[in-house]
This record gives structure tokens, sequence and C-alpha cells, in this order.
């Protein structure tokens, strides 16, 4: 197992977001969690990153429990990559520096090198010319691309992504997905939160349900998705369907 | 380029023509309203009952040759009061509005005396801390206290640090979480996060209001007079003392306007940037 997380708990308050949640993400997995807008996928994915410390349970990365409070985040945090719903680009770097920050801040790696192996990336998702821009002069699905290649120059073991494309023009979501499912073809490790149930469908290896703190259900895509068990499951997706999502 | 190709179509070379002659319009409008203006304030001030006395006593040219030498020997010492002191006040705000975003209960002795700092030095009037400076620490007798003049241009130092840092903490403070969030979940530290990702971002937010506390620091170095050394003021007022002419005053005045005209503009032109970068962020 590359990911497990066991009893994970996190409250906000009196709210109770995760309540023992159970989760494990096999290496070259892809999985897709859905439900409600407010269930916590993304702070099951903050945790995961531990940019939110969990209230209980533990968070194993590679046979690594990285809740230990003796663990250095910073360390962890270079394994695994997150990707924002809002992009959360640098406004005052061009994508070039946005996308070389980590490797020649955090991992001390020459600058050309660096540039070098940003280029190979930016060529690959076709924003080679955006380089030298602001992200303020891209598009959306443009700045989301750049978003998941400033994850990905990291080598990151683990990709979290918080719905990705939630925040773009219908017409730019395929461009992001495209990446995404090249992503899967290159064999890397992915946890997605989304409403794309149609994408997930597509791309997820398996697909687990939040709700009330806990994954409720999960399995293949097909499964969850087109024969649901739990009654919950069933109306989560009623509502989605209702909305055209699906 | 297909738009050197490009023929413009008769309505819109029409269009260029009605907006050129509208522009020519406007700037001899602005000319013709400035001359009348500019007429009347002369007629009124030249043609006031007192102008002859007032000319005398402020505008008289030989006082301001005869008075000019010793203002520019005190502005010099502004110049570079003003050069060495903006440069530790930046630093000191610097450090101080860092402080002040600290989180944690390790920082609070830190975060408190930051912020009791800002609070009173910004309460305190600049003239009683450069007396507590200047006259009371040499009161105390201590070996190798520094000269009044760095004293003094040590509290001028405090005072300003104590702007600078709330300008910058509100700078700091103004820059989203999601940029710390994003920053971190790369692997930055926190002090690097700090460098690369926030300081950037609040300091070109800071930028114009920073900039006008600098400005108005350039001003205030000379109140260090009132501890004894000879700034440009004081020289006017010296010479203004021996010849009860009030020119060696308007002389420092204008040498004041025009030592701080560069960086007004700079100021104007760093806030019109910015308003620009944040239309364009949108
Ligand atoms: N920093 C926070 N402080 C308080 N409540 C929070 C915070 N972050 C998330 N929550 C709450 O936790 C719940 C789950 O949120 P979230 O993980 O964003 O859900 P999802 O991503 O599935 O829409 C919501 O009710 C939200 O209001
Ligand atoms: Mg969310």
């Amino acid at each position: 197992m590359l990911l497990t997380c066991t009893e994970v708990r996190k409250t906000f308050g009196d709210a109770v977001v995760l309540d023992g949640l159970d989760l494990t993400v096999d290496e070259h997995e892809v999985i897709a969690l859905i439900g409600a807008s407010g269930s916590g996928k993304s702070t099951l994915l903050r945790c995961v990153n531990l940019l939110t410390e969990i209230d209980d349970g533990t968070i194993m990365l590679d046979g690594e429990d990285i809740t230990d409070p003796r663990v250095n985040p910073d360390v962890v945090r270079r394994k695994i990559g997150l990707v924002f719903q809002s992009y959360n680009l640098f406004p005052h770097m061009t994508v070039l520096d946005n996308i070389t920050l980590a490797p020649t801040k955090v991992r001390q790696r020459p600058a050309a090198e660096a540039k070098a192996q940003a280029m190979e990336w930016l060529d690959r998702v076709g924003l080679a010319d955006k380089a030298g821009s602001y992200p303020d002069r891209l598009s959306g699905g443009q700045q989301q691309r750049v978003a998941i290649v400033r994850a990905l120059v990291n080598s990151p073991r683990l990709l979290l992504l918080d719905e990705v494309t939630s925040a773009l023009d219908p017409e730019l979501v395929g461009e992001v997905l495209t990446m995404i499912r090249d992503l899967k073809g290159d064999g890397m490790t992915m946890v997605l939160a989304t409403h794309e149930m149609g994408f997930a469908r597509q791309v997820a290896d398996r697909v687990a349900f939040l709700d009330k703190g806990r994954v409720l259900e999960q399995g293949p895509p097909a499964q969850v998705l087109g024969d649901p068990v739990e009654a919950r499951t069933r109306q989560f997706l009623a509502r989605i369907i209702e909305a055209g999502r699906l | 380029m297909s738009s050197e190709l490009h023929r413009p179509s008769d309505k819109q070379l029409a269009r260029i023509a009605f907006r050129r002659r509208k522009a020519i319009r406007s700037v001899l409008l602005a000319a013709l309203s400035t001359a009348v203006l500019g007429t009347l304030f002369a007629v009124l001030i030249t043609g006031a009952p007192g102008w002859d006395r007032v000319k005398q006593s402020f505008f008289r040219g030989d006082i301001a040759r005869d008075s000019l030498p010793a203002i520019l020997d005190g502005l010099w010492l502004n110049i570079r009061l003003f050069v060495v002191c903006a440069a530790c006040a930046l630093a000191l705000g610097l450090l101080v509005g860092v402080l002040r975003t600290l989180r944690g209960p390790v920082f609070f002795p830190v975060r408190a005396l930051a912020t009791v700092y800002t609070y009173s030095l910004r309460g305190l009037p600049l003239i009683i801390t450069i007396y507590l400076f200047a006259y009371g620490i040499p009161g105390l007798r201590l070996q190798g206290t520094p000269s009044v003049t760095v004293l003094g241009g040590a509290a001028i130092v405090i005072t300003y640090g104590a702007y600078i840092a709330e300008v910058l903490r509100s700078g700091i403070e103004s820059v989203h979480p999601s940029q710390v969030a994003a920053a971190r979940s790369l692997g930055l530290s926190y002090r690097r996060t700090m460098r690369f990702v926030v300081l950037p971002q609040a300091v070109r937010r800071a930028a114009p209001p920073l900039l006008n506390d600098v400005v108005s620091m350039q001003k205030d170095v000379g109140l260090i007079s009132l501890a004894g050394p000879v700034d440009a003021i004081r020289a006017a007022q010296i010479s203004q003392a021996g010849s009860y002419n009030f020119t060696p005053y308007i002389v420092a005045g204008v040498l004041f306007v025009l030592l701080a005209l560069p960086l007004i503009g700079i100021t104007d032109w760093v806030t019109l940037r910015a308003a620009r970068r944040q239309n364009a962020g949108t």
C-alpha cells in the first residue's frame, strides 16, 4: 500500500468532518473521491498533505507514519503533490519560476537543470510558449495545467487533485482531464476529489463515496456509479444526474 | 502580421480624425484655462496691498545667494541622514512586521514585544523621541555613547520603523492563505514560503504607502536639529536670525521640494502600476 488512512478523525469546533475514515491507495492506483459538497473531500486531502493536523487516527505513506509529530512535514510534502481547485499559482512569478521554485529552493537543484525539466513538461502539455508569462495572462485551464506541472516536477509518489476542474469554464475542462488521463498512463498514483462522474468512471480504478465523515461505499466505478449498494449513494448520484453532470 | 495589410475603412479614418481634433481642442482648452487662472492669481497676489513688503521679506535674491552655501551644507546632513535612516528603518520595519505575523505560543513574547513597540512608537511624537534619545541617553554617562547625530538618527529609525512595520504587516496579511498552502504543499519551509511567496507579494502591495512613509521621512530627518546638529532648516533659521528676512526659508523649502520630487514621482508610478496589475488580475 502506498497510502493507508486508518480511523482518521478531524473536527472543526463542534463539526466532525472526518469521523474514523479508512482509505487505502495502492501504488499506480487512481481513486476518485466523490461526495456531497462539505462532505470532507478537501479536508481529507489537506490532512494527507499535512496542511491540516488530524485529531485522531493514522496516515501511513510508504510504510511511514506521517502523522507522527516527529516527522518533518516539509519532507513528507515533497513526496505528495497537491493541486487546488483555485490553482493558487504565485501571481508575482512567471510560469517558469512557479514551476522551478520548489526544485531550486527546496531540492537545491541547479537552475539550468530545473529549467530544462520544467520546459520538458511545459512542452509536453503544450504550454512551452507560456513559460515567460505571468499567471494572470493565462486561461483557467492553462493555469491549472501549470499548477499540475508545478506539483509534478517534485516527482511526487502521490498526487492529490482537489476538484481541479470545478473552477473552469466547461470548454476548458477537457484539456485538464486529458492531462490527468495521460498521467494515469504514466502510472502516477492519484487521489482526485471530483464532481465529474463521467471522468471518474473513465479514469478511476476505484471510486470512494464519502458520507458523514466516512467512506460509505467504494469499488470499481461501474459498480459504485452504476449499481450502488447504499441508499445514500443512490440519493447522491440521483442529485448529480438531476444537475446534469453524469 | 495582417495588421500591416489592413487598410482602415473610411469610417475608421473619420473616427481617428475626429478623435485627433478632439484631443487638440482639449489641449488648447487646458492651456487657456491655466493661463486665465495663473493671470488671476498673479494679479491677485502682486496687486495685494502688502505684496511689496512680502516680496522684500521672502523673495530677496541677494539674501538667497548669501544663505545658499550654509543651507546646502545643512542639506547634505539631511541627505546623509535620510539615506542611512531610510535603509535602517526599512530593515527594522521588515523584521518587526514579520515578527508580528508569527503564530504559535513559542513566539508569544516576541510577538508581544513587537506589538508594544509598534503601538507605543506610533503614538509617541517624534520630537519627544528625539529629545529622549539625544538628551536622555548621554545623561546616563555611559562609556562610548555615540554622538547626538547618531542618537537622533536612531530616534528617527525606531519611530519610522514602527510605521513601516505596520504597513508591511498589513501587506503580509493581505496575501491570501491559499498562497501559503500552495507553497507549503510544495515542500517549502515557513521561512522560504515567507521569503519567496509571501513577502514579495506583500511588499508589492505595500509599496505605495511604504514610499509615502519614506517621502515623509525625508522631511522629518531635519527634526534632528532640535538636538543640535545643523540641518538645512536650522541653517535657514540661523541665517534668518541674522538678517530678519525669511528668504532663507524659501530657499530651503525649494531645495526640499526638489529633493522629494524624484521620490514622489516614483511613488506615483509604483501606485499606478500596482493598480494596473491588480486590475489585470481580475
Ligand atoms: N478551516 C476550517 N474551519 C472550519 N470549518 C472548516 C474548515 N475547513 C473545512 N471546514 C468545514 O468542513 C466541512 C468539509 O469541508 P470540505 O472538506 O471543504 O468539503 P468538500 O471538499 O467535500 O466540499 C465543511 O462543513 C466545511 O465548512
Ligand atoms: Mg472541496
